[in-house]
């Protein structure tokens, strides 16, 4: 059997890119299992999907603990404990990761002998989430040399069809892109071995004791920790405040906002903490002059981005 | 009939496509509402005939679909964990009103503390509650299960809800190849819902669910509920011949797998079942006689092919994903009183609780579950009840415990 884990954050597209390789290997005539696994269930949120591939029909469930192939789309999350990368990587397991470091780069920090393959990715605004299910669904096709490139084509364009012919063409050109790039690593997942009932780690089982309510209630006793969660991941639109028509009165917008994130700057306007506005667009309703608006998330990441440039520049001249 | 790659809760979707269903009350909860979602879209883009309403809870979710189902209308509705126990009541009320309806239960784990992740105390919160009960172990089970259900609960002597359960992640988010049924051939096993004298009709007055003072006549209606229940074991028996008639695929009410000869047999139930055929799998390679029981129909239990399934056995492992505090798994008890009085009863009976809240259930689990039945039939005494749970487990549960400033487990790191 083939096991194989697309670790990624919620808008990356990796259940997509777990449907994509599924149907693609389904279509090569294989048994096929795919799933994601949420966590938060939200944008931004780590997450991880697997695909189980199979000449017979699968009886294995739930997450893959075993990998024999393992695609990273956000480096980051090698720093995340709960996102579980490594999780049962072995010797053999093949790692493909979307970086713009190289390969050198990867295999000294997670210091493993493992193969890895990096796939070149353009770099992202630092709060924008790029879509790389089918760049990534390309590559993990490749890796296992069981996919055919029309196969892919034909996968891509069943799965994505309900979203358009735009999008079908965007993703057809990045499936190609992560096809072409794992050119060197062709066929390099291999079929690990089922676990025998011969000789087996036993699982080191205990008996739970009892503890006391205090302890063993569902409780967090640890205060104003929510702060280091970067809610603002979540928003797929931002209120933008124009002070042109902002009338100050902030007590309007900033208690109507159910995640306390607006406070008042030096001149009396609206501040919002962008690390932690979810986009609900309350603020957008509530204020009497209109003085928000809602701006898709990525054009306002382009956006500021642009003019963090064009302020750059301007220090620099 | 094509053969396609599905999620359970896409293969639910056209369970109820393919039921031709007329009316949908519901309300979303995770992780069923993809179910809602697929039906919805069908149903807009004119692929569906189907009145679909959302309502404000649960609670009114189930009103209106059992007095949709009482004037006669294919009735059809799914939610998951809190909502079915905040339908509770509802739940009860229409099994008394004796009226066939499917419910789809996608299981998640109970409040408190609140998960997403799957085990079985939902479904089996509503084992009591008079509506029949089919448990899914793979996505094909999802879509063949809804066209069964119909089929028995629309029976005359029947005429009870059908609740279709399927676990939360591992079958409702799972896609794995699916035979969808064709619209003619499922109409042919399930033809249109054939109202009778029981239904509302226009310009015949009739008042429905009424009280009752007195406990003869209260005992009377409990009484024909669970006669009806009971009734449904041979409704299905009839329903599932003619479904491998026309598909192919056969439905017994208790599934065994490489048991006959099986000395040690697993029962479970679920999605997880199908882990424990692959456990089976590989402990025969290693040469024991290892089977599988997994009841498909839960209510009614069909006590008879369970016993024919397990008696005889050196020994039995019984692996719930649930629990009732203050007694342990919910199927063991259920096992343990059919097989009370066979005189070649298993000598070797033990309990295993695992899989809660989405907790996996290892391979290596399986194998050391059956050396622990090997072990107890050599030696006669029969372990306590386990809770699978690691060491592993519980060093990861400290930590987290410390993060939250829980004082007890940061001094057990500490020390």
């Amino acid at each position: 059997m083939y096991r194989i884990r697309f670790h990624g954050r919620g808008g990356q597209g990796m259940k997509t890119a777990s449907r994509l390789l599924g149907t693609a290997l389904f279509k090569s005539g294989l048994e096929v299992q795919d799933a994601p696994k949420y966590g938060a269930e939200r944008r931004g949120a780590p997450m991880l999907a697997f695909v189980r591939a199979d000449r017979r029909p699968i009886h294995e469930r739930g997450t893959v603990v075993s990998p024999d192939l393992v695609l990273v789309a956000d480096e980051t999350l090698f720093q995340v404990p709960v996102a579980g990368v490594m999780a049962g990587v072995k010797a053999s397991t093949v790692l493909a990761i979307a970086s713009q470091k190289p390969e050198n780069v990867w295999r000294d920090r997670l210091k493993i002998d493992s193969p890895i393959y990096v796939l070149p990715q353009s770099e992202a605004a630092d709060d924008e989430i790029p879509d790389v299910s089918a760049l990534i669904a390309g590559a993990a096709a490749r890796l296992t040399g069981l996919v055919s490139q029309e196969v892919l084509r034909q996968a891509v364009e069943e799965e994505i069809a309900p979203y358009g012919p735009k999008a079908v063409a965007f993703n057809l050109r990045a499936a190609g892109e992560g096809f072409g790039a794992m050119a060197a690593g062709e066929g390099s997942v291999g079929e690990s071995l089922d676990q025998g009932a011969d000789s087996y780690d036993k699982p080191d089982w205990i008996d739970l004791d009892l503890d006391l309510a205090a302890t063993a209630a569902p409780n967090v006793y640890a205060a104003a920790n929510s702060v280091l969660v970067r809610t603002g991941l979540w928003r797929t639109l931002r209120p933008v405040l124009d002070p042109e028509n902002c009338g100050k009165c902030v007590w309007v917008c900033g208690s109507s906002c159910p995640d306390g994130v607006i406070g008042v700057d030096a001149n009396g306007y609206p501040d919002i903490d962008y690390q932690h506005c979810k986009g609900c667009m309350i603020c957008v309703v509530q204020c009497p002059r209109h003085a928000f608006a809602a701006i898709p998330e990525q054009d306002a990441a382009e956006a500021a981005q642009a003019a963090q440039m064009a302020q750059m520049e301007g220090t620099a001249s | 009939m094509t053969r396609t790659l599905l999620t359970g809760n896409a293969a639910a979707a056209w369970g109820a496509r393919l039921a031709r269903i007329d009316y949908l009350p519901a309300f979303p909860i995770t992780p069923q509402t993809e179910i809602i979602e697929t039906v919805s879209r069908w149903i807009a883009d004119d692929e569906m005939r189907c009145r679909m309403v959302m309502l404000e809870s649960e609670h009114s979710m189930l009103t209106a679909a059992g007095a949709a189902a009482s004037t006669g209308v294919r009735t059809f509705t799914a939610t998951s964990s809190q909502g079915l126990l905040y339908g509770m009541e509802m739940l009860y009320t229409i099994a008394g009103w004796r009226v066939p309806l499917v419910l789809i239960n996608v299981s998640r784990g109970l409040s408190a503390p609140i998960t997403l992740e799957p085990d079985h105390n939902d479904i089996l919160a509503a084992r009591d509650s008079g509506c029949l009960q089919f448990h899914c172990a793979t996505c094909q089970e999802v879509v063949d299960a809804i066209l069964i259900a119909y089929r028995v609960a629309e029976q005359p002597q029947v005429r009870l809800p059908v609740i279709v359960n399927l676990d939360g992640f591992s079958l409702s988010f799972t896609r794995e190849p699916v035979s969808l049924p064709d619209d003619e051939t499922a109409a042919r096993f399930l033809p249109a819902f054939r109202h009778d004298a029981g239904e509302f009709r226009g310009g015949r007055p009739a008042s429905k669910a009424v009280a009752v003072i007195g406990g003869g006549a209260y005992s009377y209606f409990r009484y024909e509920t669970h006669l009806a229940a009971m009734a449904a074991i041979d409704a299905y028996g009839e329903a599932t011949r003619d479904f491998e008639q026309l598909f192919g695929r056969r439905y017994p009410s208790i599934e065994c797998y490489r048991n006959d000869d099986a000395e040690i047999s697993f029962v479970m139930i679920g999605s997880f079942a199908t882990k424990a055929k692959e456990a089976v799998d590989r402990l025969r390679d290693a040469g024991h006689k290892v089977g599988l029981v997994r009841p498909f129909m839960l209510r009614p239990l069909p006590e008879a092919d369970l016993r024919a399934a397990l008696d005889g056995k050196a020994g039995i492992a019984v692996i719930d994903q649930n629990l009732a505090p203050g007694r342990g798994g919910i199927l063991h008890g259920e096992v343990t009183s059919v097989l009370y009085g066979l005189k070649t009863r298993p000598a070797a009976l033990l309990s295993y609780i695992g899989g809660l809240g989405g907790r996996d259930i290892g391979v290596e689990e399986f194998f050391q579950i059956a050396a622990d039945v090997r072990a107890a039939i050599a030696s006669g005494a029969t372990p306590a009840p386990r809770l699978l749970y690691t060491q592993s487990e519980l060093t990861d549960m400290r930590k987290m415990q410390a993060v939250a400033h829980v004082e007890a487990a940061g001094e057990e790191l500490a020390s």
